[in-house]
């Protein structure tokens, strides 16, 4: 099965913590943003954790598909 | 209805007014309601120097587009407009405005309401406080 490349972004307390910003994959077909997370990272998925699929909310048993940009950040606390 | 990421400083009661006076037609509508949000020197029981607002620049910005039609769709409004700041900010600096106008005061009111809330909720930005010589994420966002 062909693998897909997908942009992984991290953001605030997240970019800090692992030190890198955006990385570019090779993932499996129906890789979950769970299990890019843990491909990425080797950590275990911090509690609270927030993260999006091409720029809107996903979650972290969504799958992701060839060419999606996924993003992991911190609760949010603008305004 | 549109929504602007400034790194810029803001003044928003100047924003507001130039807004108004370019793209609304006098007496199309008969409430304007806004909310401004400021830093503050303070927070946590300690004084902060300074604050750096981070943001995810594509998805913050598809975030409050969506959020000024989701309001535009929910209320009777004959406008609405976001502005927010990112990047280094000042205790005393201007962060956000939202401004709504519509007919009648309780469309605008409810509608403005829901911009702030609904953007502290949900739209990513994260703030980083400078405080003495130390920096941290603020991790809960203020209820008001």
């Amino acid at each position: 099965m062909l693998a897909m490349s997908i942009q992984v972004k991290f953001f605030a307390s997240l970019r800090e913590m692992l030190g890198m910003d955006s990385t570019q994959i090779e993932a499996r077909a129906n890789i979950t943003i769970r299990e890019i997370w843990d491909q990425v990272t080797s950590r275990d998925y911090p509690v609270n954790t927030l993260c999006a699929i091409n720029m809107d909310y996903a979650k972290p048993d969504d799958v992701v598909n060839d060419g999606d940009e996924v993003a992991f950040f911190p609760p949010v606390t603008g305004g | 209805m549109p929504a602007y990421l400034y790194e810029q400083a803001l003044d928003p009661l100047k924003e507001l007014a130039q807004y108004q006076n370019q793209h609304l037609c006098p007496g199309s509508y008969g409430a304007c309601t806004n909310f401004i949000g400021t830093m503050r020197d303070f927070n946590a029981g300690t004084d902060v120097q300074l604050m750096t607002l981070e943001h995810y620049p594509e998805m913050t910005q598809k975030f409050l587009d969506r959020l000024c039609k989701e309001a535009t769709d929910k209320w009777e409004l004959v406008d609405c407009l976001v502005i927010h700041r990112f990047g280094d900010i000042k205790p005393g600096d201007p962060i956000v405005l939202t401004a709504a106008w519509s007919a009648h005061r309780e469309d605008a009111f409810s509608a403005c309401r829901y911009l702030i809330e609904e953007l502290k909720a949900r739209a990513p930005f994260w703030k980083k406080e400078t405080t003495g010589h130390k920096e941290r994420w603020v991790h809960d966002a203020p209820s008001s």
